[in-house]
């Protein structure tokens, strides 16, 4: 079976090279411009990891964060941040709340490709 | 109308006085009884039964002779806010009780003089008193049906009774405290209420003669003007009149601050120094209406009556002629009323100044020490209660044997003239600081006696004797001691002319004593606080100089007799704290020898209360000159202090606008941190989508062609966006510094809007908003195009990203009014949250609500149009929002 993941961001600009990246590396890509589409396409869908922006319009990706990790069925889940707030705070608070990685933006994408690897393999 | 109606309707008028002083008393604190209004009516206690009566009586005989005494406090009334509030800020703070409290406390305390002045009082007020209570005997004959009845005794004359009762309604309301500095509440709400019911009474008799017998004024003129010696009745007959009018004026004008009822309700019951500001013009009103018919009814009277009848009963004879009892009946309760207010009053001030100036220190001091408190307090009510009780009798006693014969008038002005002589060692003491108490004394002795010689002797020798020899011929056939004419001095009235002698000499010899025997120190001492008191209130209880030993046991000791020991206890330990002493302290200084003297002083008056703290301290004698540079040293000391106080408080203020300042800068400061991260942000995430389109089709060799075109427009786009990015940033950094300038030109505004609306009308379309635009005529004017063009097109955009994706409408209006061209930019959107609406405009600010959730913007739009339009001289604001839409406007200048 494919494995999945979730690509959670509003800049579709940036969407479109992390698609191309991993559906070239095999995954099966879905995609949510905020957190509240994410957490829909969640409700049917189980993504091996979810790549997540913090800040997005209406429900951003701490808040999104903390609903997965609060939902039995989802908590199990691979989530890595990526996002342009790179203070040491911000990198504290996304790790306190039960991100597995915090990626930093603008990224390489074979960092973020590696990094992705080491969490699904 | 018989006896016993009369007098049943006069007992239930004392009913309702009684309810009324009742009902203040218990409402002591309310708005009803402490007001202006309630103030100035009980100074008209000023209008007696010689208002009341006498003045239609004199305009009858003496035409409009009448109106000096109306005209002194007139003229006296401008000066109360100068002269009225210092004497009431004086005694306020020395806690005194009478006016004799306040001359002698003014020459040091002085035992002798105190007592002076209560005599001079006392045989001023007696009779005046007399006359009150010959008013209510005559008026009650003139009501009553049985003209024959003539009292036999005094236990059958309703007189007597009347003034019993009189007796008692002063010493309910008036003897409650031991403390006289207290305020009588009760007494002076129902004088201001008899004030009222006079007036009002007065001028209904007023209207009823002018208009209803009579035709009116004119009327009345037409028919006075042909009888015999009229014009001499209406016209100032040359030099002569006019110094006795101008004597007159001075009498009445010395008469309104130093009767002992006009000082007692003007000073001592006064409330609050502000009420002052409304007496001063209302007061002079009051006395106006009150003399608007005094001519009218008098001339009415004449014209009615000839010279059959007296005078001074027009104003009932006229209803009762046309037979109207009901209204005769008015006019009587508003002359019983003047009566009333006049005893009551009067008799007040009179028994504690009896008390106080007279008996406690000359005789009950020795015996007060060795007493019970509660003993001593019973004590000094009832040598009040029986003074005033002794007053009345007194008063009744003199109606009856001696004021049988004489006029209210003339009875009123020697009152006036015995108390005017209290005139100089008050006012000048007031303002000259080397006033002492032996010219005070010589000077109202010597003004007393030639009153005496000049007034009092040949007006009783000639009731008595019917004989007018002494007045004629003075002493020995000498022509320069006619009493009426001394020197010479033939042509003023007999009243002005024992008040022009009387005053003269008692003025020379207060000033030439003055001048001769300086008082002692502690007279000096009081001399500074009254004459500079603006400057002693601020120094308080360290006003007064004193030297020597004193223990505090010994003071609370005296203090435990008069007030008690829960209140002496409790006064003391006040002091304590107020001036950061130990409560045990042992040893007494100056400050508290003056506070326990002032403490006593309402009790027991200002020299009693002297004498009982001297027994127990040990004094030492301060020369004049020490005082005075001690007095100097501390009100120096005081000066400074309050420097001291303002420069702190300045610094105080300071200080607060410091850390208030800080505070904004650590705010900025903040802002400033959160726009930097917005801004970075914002960079990030084109540098990212570059960096990594990049990155693919560098190390993707085989990606197909269409890919990468799409990869190369997206690099494109964000590096548009990148750039444009940083072209705000530096346009708001331009315009915030100011080194941006308008390029100003005639433009017309609608063709702007238009260019505006082109500029976003693709964005508008791909959210199908309907866009309205305003057919206003066009306006042209000048201004700076391009940033205009720019306030427009971020207010649109802003406007098109919250309009709702269905049925989203834009319109921009515009109009010009009074000077200013007037732009509005509607939506239907969603509406700005309460919270962001005032920051809104700010530089870097960012919604709080805007924290993670992505912001729609730089942050920087909305603060470089307020920066535009503001270099336009114009205003930007949000003209109104909720979740309906927003409008949003602003105003440029039409030059």
């Amino acid at each position: 079976m494919k494995r999945k993941i979730l690509i959670v961001d509003d800049e579709p600009n940036i969407v479109m090279t992390l698609e191309y990246t991993f559906k070239k590396k095999g995954l099966e890509v879905l995609i949510a411009r905020d957190g509240s589409e994410a957490l829909q396409i969640l409700e049917h869908q189980k993504p091996d990891v979810i790549l997540l922006d913090v800040m997005m319009p209406n429900v951003d990706g701490y808040q999104t964060l903390k609903h997965i990790k609060s939902n039995e069925g989802l908590k199990h889940i691979k989530v890595a941040f990526l996002t342009a707030k790179n203070k040491t705070k911000d990198i504290e608070k996304g790790l306190a709340l039960g991100a597995d990685k915090y990626l930093i933006k603008p990224f390489s994408i074979k960092k973020i490709v590696s990094e992705i690897f080491e969490l699904i393999d | 109308m018989s006896n016993y109606l009369l007098v049943f309707i006069i007992i239930s008028y004392l009913g309702i006085l009684f309810f009324i002083a009742y009902l203040a008393e218990k409402k002591s604190k309310s708005r009803w009884v402490n007001n202006p209004y309630v103030y100035t009516l009980s100074l008209a206690v000023y209008c007696s039964a010689w208002t009341y009566y006498g003045s239609v009586g004199i305009a009858a005989n003496s035409g409009i002779s009448f109106l000096p005494i109306y005209l002194g406090p007139v003229i006296a009334s401008p000066l109360w806010i100068v002269v009225l509030r210092k004497i009431i800020k004086i005694s306020k703070q020395q806690k005194i009780s009478s006016i004799a409290d306040f001359i002698s406390l003014r020459y040091g305390n002085n035992r002798f003089l105190g007592a002076l002045v209560t005599v001079i009082c006392v045989l001023g007020i007696v009779p005046y008193i007399a006359l009150q209570l010959k008013a209510v005997s005559e008026t009650f004959s003139i009501m009553s049906d049985e003209n024959s009845y003539v009292s036999t005794s005094i236990l059958d004359d309703s007189t007597f009774y009347i003034a019993v009762l009189l007796a008692i309604f002063a010493t309910f309301f008036g003897t409650q405290k031991t403390d006289a500095s207290e305020k009588h509440i009760g007494i002076v709400t129902s004088v201001a209420f008899e004030s009222v019911l006079k007036l009002v009474f007065f001028l209904i008799i007023g209207v009823f003669v002018t208009y209803f017998l009579f035709d009116g004024t004119q009327d009345i003129y037409n028919k006075i003007s042909i009888t015999e010696g009229f014009s001499e009745l209406t016209t100032l007959s040359g030099f002569e009149s006019g110094l006795n009018w101008m004597f007159m004026i001075m009498l009445s004008f010395i008469a309104i601050f130093l009767l002992p009822r006009q000082f007692q309700v003007s000073v001592i019951e006064n409330n609050r120094e502000k009420h002052l500001k409304k007496a001063i013009w209302l007061f002079p009103l009051y006395l106006l209406l009150f003399n608007l018919f005094v001519i009218y009814i008098a001339w009415a009277g004449k014209i009615t009556f000839g010279n059959s009848v007296n005078a001074e009963y027009y104003t009932l004879l006229l209803p009762l002629q046309n037979g109207n009892v009901f209204l005769a009946l008015l006019v009587f309760l508003g002359g019983f009323s003047a009566v009333i207010s006049m005893v009551v009053v009067s008799t007040l001030a009179l028994s504690t100044m009896i008390s106080n100036n007279l008996i406690i220190p000359y005789g009950f001091l020795s015996k007060f020490i060795k007493n019970h408190p509660e003993k001593n307090a019973k004590y000094i009510l009832k040598i009040r209660r029986i003074s005033i009780f002794l007053i009345i009798i007194f008063a009744y006693l003199f109606y009856i044997n001696f004021s049988i014969e004489l006029s209210l008038y003339s009875i009123g002005l020697i009152s006036f003239v015995i108390i005017a002589q209290l005139a100089p060692s008050f006012f000048i003491g007031l303002y000259w600081n080397r006033g002492s108490s032996k010219a005070a004394i010589t000077g109202i002795i010597i003004g007393f006696l030639i009153t005496g010689y000049t007034l009092i002797l040949p007006f009783t020798i000639e009731a008595f004797t019917g004989s007018s020899t002494f007045t004629e011929n003075g002493i020995f056939n000498l022509e320069f001691t006619r009493p009426h004419a001394l020197f010479g001095i033939d042509f003023l009235s007999p009243p002005a002319h024992a008040f022009f002698w009387s005053l003269i000499f008692n003025s020379l010899f207060y000033l030439a004593f003055s001048l001769l025997f300086k008082g002692n120190y502690r007279e000096r001492n009081y001399a500074e606080m009254y004459v500079d008191s603006k400057n002693y209130t601020t120094l308080q209880d360290g006003a007064l100089v004193w030297k020597g030993e004193a223990y505090v046991a010994d003071i609370k000791n005296i203090l435990d007799k008069f007030l008690g020991e829960k209140r002496s206890q409790r006064a003391l330990s006040i002091f304590f704290t107020k001036y950061k002493l130990p409560q045990d302290t042992q040893l007494a200084d100056a400050r508290l020898i003056n506070f326990s003297e002032k403490l006593l002083t309402g009790s027991i008056g200002s020299a009693s209360a002297k004498i009982l703290i001297d027994n127990v301290v040990k004094e030492e004698e301060i020369s004049l000159v020490e005082v005075l540079k001690i007095l100097e040293e501390s009100k120096e000391a005081n000066a400074s202090n309050k420097l001291l106080k303002e420069k702190s408080d300045e610094l105080s203020t300071l200080t607060s606008q410091l850390k208030e300042a800080n505070k904004n800068l650590i705010d900025k400061d903040h802002q400033k941190d959160e726009f930097l991260d917005t801004v970075a942000h914002e960079l990030k995430t084109p540098i990212t989508g570059i960096r990594a389109a990049t990155e693919l089709i560098l190390d993707d060799e085989e990606m197909d062609a269409e890919i990468k075109t799409q990869f190369l427009k997206n690099i494109l786009q964000d590096s548009d966006r990148l750039s444009r990015l940083i072209h705000n940033i530096l346009d708001f950094e331009k315009l915030s510094t100011g080194r941006d300038h308008l390029d100003l030109s005639k433009n017309s505004i609608k063709l702007t809007i238009d260019k505006a609306i082109n500029g976003v009308s693709q964005i508008a379309n791909k959210k199908a908003i309907k866009l309205v635009v305003s057919v206003n005529e066009s306006i042209e004017f000048s201004y700076d195009e391009d940033r205009v063009l720019q306030v427009l097109t971020n207010l649109l955009s802003n406007a098109i990203k919250f309009c709702p994706s269905e049925n989203g409408v834009l319109s921009v209006d515009y109009e010009k009014i009074d000077g200013h061209v007037f732009v509005f930019i509607e939506d239907n959107g969603i509406g700005i949250p309460k919270e962001d609406q005032s920051f809104i405009f700010d530089k870097f600010y960012q919604s709080i609500n805007q924290n993670t959730i992505k912001p729609q913007g730089s942050g920087l739009g909305l603060a470089i149009s307020k920066q535009i339009v503001e270099m336009h001289q114009g205003e930007i604001w949000i003209e109104k929002t909720n979740k309906k839409g927003t409008i949003f406007g602003f105003k440029l200048p039409f030059n």
